[in-house]
């Protein structure tokens, strides 16, 4: 069953263009659905209209099968939490967690134990007098999960739940969170800027940009198969290379050539023409040669300890980034050659993905396929 | 070393004397804002007689005055009627100046900022400018010499609703939202997150406007005839003209007594009356 | 599962007629409530204003265009000539300038005292929380018992001040049978009062001046007085704007005290504008020019209103 968008559209005034335009998707129950966009590009604003906050301009919204457009918020049977927590700052944490249980009419006997649950389930069973402001970030990141967790709703909704917590704080919940939802069976509409976040706990993946959806996969599906130029660069850091390319020869041919040293061999034959090739910094490589040999420039060198970002520039003014595992030693202005090792995307002039290029497997592309 | 030490003494002794001289200013006004006080309750105590002599520090002490005022005066009718009327203006003050401004932070309507700034503009028109019609109307409604007419043109404000605005404001949206998903209908939203969250700003218009009716002067004088409705600041007026010049002291008591109440609200929503100002004004 | 390879820009589905029929319908009914509530939540209000702030605003002005009975019902339309005699009456004029003097005093007054006692009890000294209880104690003071206290102080006979006088040799002043003294009189009245409120503000502004400032002018050698006029003053000024303002406003409003100390007296040199509003109709029933005068005040008020709005707005620094 699930939830199901259908050319979900949202505009606010009618000579404006809309904030979402035709979103469509199918939410399986008990998964964990991420949302991922820049700030900006109306994920929240979907977010909300599943919830029922804000009301849908155009299209469908099916939860369970059926339709749920106008229909208020609590009566869609679903839990929110927020990114700023929405923690009423006047209420204990025990009364937050009930807050909506009781604002639902439950019996109290029902009530305590389902706070007392929740509360259990996230830690917080001793700071359960304690005022939001006598609780840290992450504890307050808790008791608004914790309300999530009380709610009887199988569906739950997250916008950003994770973007006030300091970086270690976050790794921990997130794996906390994708365990929550997998006891709960909660089916988790998650959203969130931060690609990693989308990486580590989704089991499918939204990319939202421009008012449109992007591509909806699984993480690595996203991750080996970018739709186009925005979802390729959005995913991977450091950041893809995107190197305009033309064809090798006359005619149409199965090598794209970036420049002398740098060019890319295709499984499949393209129609002659220029081309963006999209190559993953792990999959370059550079030798240092000596004089002025080579064909570009570092410029500047990251070691990270188990692994060296360099970044260089090529001859023709476009600037690389190539990931080498452990320790690599490499001067600044040194000249070096710069070479794919084989896989890449080809984009047409829409930026859309056309070609894909295996070569070499990653050892990480390995495990999918 | 020997140098060092001279320097320093020398900047102690600079301070000394400096801070002497700033007790000095200090005592000094001190004195100023609080003479009219200490001498109004220290003619209180004194006997009419001594008073009336001019003699203020003849060293005889009584309880008279307030015997007076409180057995041969309306003095208590008086304070009870301003606390009856000041109450009451609070609450019904607080209540719809709350729902008002409620509506216009989190209802959708049309014309809810055309509405908001006519609202505001009454902000501009100074009650004292309005009393001819409004006498004619209370009169009209029958409301003359009766509580009520103290306190139904005081129901609400455009200054409370303006201030409960600004405050409701603040709360987060992702409230307002957690509610909905909740199912809060607006009047348990108001009623049950909106009035806890801004229960300081709340304070400070109680504050205000429990102050602002307890010191009503013109409109008590126009509208109250009798002494068992009028309130403390014109019965006040009706001592003073009626006793000054045979009972001065009986008079002094009398404000004594009125200033006391008022006193002790200061005292207990100072903390609420500075934090009200420094949101509500210029911070 | 979904489609893996959805395109940039998505095909549009079309959603069946029905379903998009009830979307519209029902996304329309999400904020229906809210025009119940509206009326529900602001109607009091509303009404009220209506009845004692719009109604008779438009009523006083519409009075001021006729003459009227003593009872206070428009006889007669005079379009603007009650504003044009009114202007042109002497007495009306000494009432202008009466105002003037005294809202201009009690405005510099206040400030010049609450600044003063602000900055003094701005400092670190053992005790100074004494000294702030006590400059705030005349906010606790109400119009009446003000006007008690200190007509007891200005009585030509016994009072305070004149003792003080007589002790060093001096005539004793008729401080409210005089006309320029009556002026002084109620001017001071009124400072007293104000001076707890006005110190409050002023005492608050100073306390959020960053101390940060004071210490970069310290390291860089100001003297206190360098740094009272070019970092305390300029932090403060919109403070000191809004008190001078509100001390305008509640200047302009002035009667409980004019009328418990000198009823607009001696020879009409207190006769503010409100007394003159409040003599002209409920005593002299000349209802009619006590519209005028109104609305004449309340246009005063309104600009002085106005611009604080505009200037609060900006929040700037003078």
């Amino acid at each position: 069953m699930g939830i199901e968008l259908k050319g979900i559209t949202k505009t606010y005034d009618q000579h404006e263009k809309p904030v979402l335009s035709e979103v469509n998707a199918e939410i399986q129950d008990g998964e964990l659905f991420v949302i991922v966009g820049p700030s900006g590009c109306g994920k929240s604003t979907l977010l909300r209209m599943i919830a029922g906050i804000i009301p849908i301009s155009d299209g469908v919204l099916k939860i369970n099968g059926q339709v749920m457009n106008g229909v208020s918020p609590k009566d869609r049977n679903l839990s929110m939490v927020f990114q700023s927590y929405a923690l009423y700052p006047f209420l204990n944490v025990a009364d937050n967690v009930a807050f909506g249980l009781k604002a639902r009419k439950m019996a109290p006997a029902e009530i305590t134990k389902r706070v007392d649950d929740a509360l259990a389930m996230v830690n917080l069973t001793e700071y359960r007098d304690r005022k939001p402001r006598e609780l840290s970030g992450g504890q307050r990141q808790r008791v608004a999960l914790a309300r999530a967790i009380a709610s009887d709703s199988k569906i739950c909704l997250m916008d950003e739940p994770l973007s006030n917590l300091d970086a270690q704080l976050r790794v921990r919940m997130r794996s906390e969170i994708r365990e929550l939802q997998r006891k709960l069976g909660l089916t988790l509409i998650y959203v969130t800027h931060d690609q990693t976040e989308a990486m580590t706990m989704a089991d499918h993946v939204m990319v939202l940009h421009d008012q449109h959806v992007q591509q909806i996969d699984s993480p690595l599906g996203i991750y080996n198969h970018p739709a186009n130029h925005f979802v390729a660069q959005f995913f991977g850091t450091p950041q893809i290379n995107l190197l305009s390319a033309r064809t090798a020869g006359q005619g149409a041919a199965d090598e794209l050539i970036v420049d002398a040293a740098l060019h890319v061999h295709l499984d499949e034959a393209l129609n002659a023409g220029t081309y963006t090739v999209g190559i993953r910094p792990n999959q370059m490589d550079l030798v240092p040669v000596m004089d002025n040999g080579g064909n570009a420039t570092v410029i500047n060198v990251e070691a990270l300890g188990d692994q060296t970002i360099i970044e260089a520039m090529l001859d023709n003014d476009v600037e690389v980034r190539i990931v080498k595992t452990g320790q690599v030693s490499v001067d600044l202005q040194q000249r070096i050659e710069v070479s794919a090792l084989g896989p890449a995307f080809v984009f047409g002039a829409d930026e859309a993905l056309i070609a894909e290029q295996r070569g070499m497997q990653d050892d990480r592309l390995a495990v999918t396929n | 070393m020997q140098m060092d030490t001279t320097v320093m003494n020398q900047a102690t002794t600079k301070r000394r004397i400096g801070n002497f001289f700033k007790y000095v200013a200090l005592i000094i006004l001190a004195f100023i804002v609080i003479f009219p006080f200490v001498l109004g309750l220290w003619t209180s105590f004194l006997p009419s007689m001594d008073i009336a002599k001019g003699s203020l520090w003849g060293g005889h002490l009584t309880l008279h005055n307030y015997v007076t005022a409180f057995t041969q005066t309306k003095i208590l009718r008086y304070l009870l009627n301003s606390l009856v009327i000041s109450t009451l203006v609070m609450f019904a003050h607080l209540f719809f100046c709350s729902l008002g401004a409620y509506a216009f932070v989190f209802l959708d309507f049309k014309y809810r900022n055309l509405l908001f700034y006519i609202v505001l503009g009454t902000m501009m028109l100074p009650f004292e400018a309005e009393v001819i019609p409004n006498f004619t109307t209370v009169k009209m409604l029958g409301l003359l010499n009766h509580y009520s007419v103290m306190v139904i043109p005081f129901l609400t404000s455009a200054f409370g609703i303006f201030m409960l605005r600004q405050t409701f404001k603040q709360i987060p949206k992702d409230l307002k939202e957690a509610a909905d998903v909740d199912g809060l209908s607006h009047w348990q939203f108001y009623w049950q997150v909106t009035l806890p969250y801004s229960k300081i700003s709340l304070f400070t218009l109680a504050a205000y406007s429990f102050l602002g009716s307890w010191n009503q002067y013109l409109w008590p004088m126009l509208t109250t005839f009798s002494d068992h409705l009028r309130p403390v600041q014109d019965g006040l007026r009706q001592l003073q003209s009626e006793e000054t010049f045979n009972d001065w002291g009986m008079v002094q008591a009398s404000a004594a007594i009125v200033v006391i109440p008022t006193l002790i609200v200061l005292f207990f929503g100072q903390h609420y009356f500075k934090s009200g100002l420094n949101e509500g004004s210029v911070k | 599962m979904i489609d893996s390879l959805s395109p940039t820009k998505p095909t549009p589905k079309q959603p069946q007629a029905e379903e998009k029929l009830t979307a519209k319908v029902t996304s329309f009914e999400l904020k229906k409530n809210d025009k119940y509530y509206a009326w529900l939540f602001l109607g009091p209000s509303i009404l009220l204003l209506t009845v004692f702030v719009f109604f008779p605003m438009i009523r006083t002005f519409y009075l001021s265009l006729f003459l009227t009975d003593t009872f206070g019902n428009p006889t007669v339309f005079v379009g603007l000539k009650n504003y044009t005699t009114l202007l042109k009456s002497a007495s009306y004029m000494a009432s202008l300038k009466a105002t003037g003097t005294y809202v201009i005093g009690v405005s510099v007054f206040t400030i010049v005292f609450g600044l003063l006692l602000a900055a003094m009890a701005n400092q670190k000294l053992r005790g100074i929380g004494f000294f702030r209880t006590v400059f705030t104690a005349t906010m606790g003071v109400s119009v009446s018992v003000s006007a008690v206290f200190w007509l007891f102080m200005f009585n030509p006979s016994i009072g305070i001040l004149n003792q003080v006088i007589k002790s060093f040799g001096a005539k004793p002043i008729m401080w409210l049978t005089t006309p320029s003294w009556a002026m002084v009189a109620v001017i001071a009245t009124t400072v007293w009062m104000h001076l707890g409120f006005t110190f409050l503000l002023f005492f608050g502004a100073l306390q959020s001046v960053p101390k940060s400032l004071y210490d970069a002018a310290d390291v860089a050698g100001a003297s206190p007085r360098y740094q009272f006029w070019h970092i305390t003053l300029p932090m403060i000024s919109p403070t000191m704007f809004f008190v001078a303002v509100i001390t305008l406003i509640s200047g302009f409003k002035s009667f409980g005290l004019i009328d418990l100390m000198t009823a607009g007296g001696p020879t009409n040199a207190t006769n503010l504008l409100v007394y003159r509003v409040y003599k002209d109709a409920f005593m002299n029933g000349n209802y009619a020019q006590a519209s005028t005068e109104a609305i004449i005040l309340a246009i005063i008020i309104a600009i002085i209103t106005f611009i604080q709005f505009k200037l609060l707005a900006k929040r700037v620094n003078y």
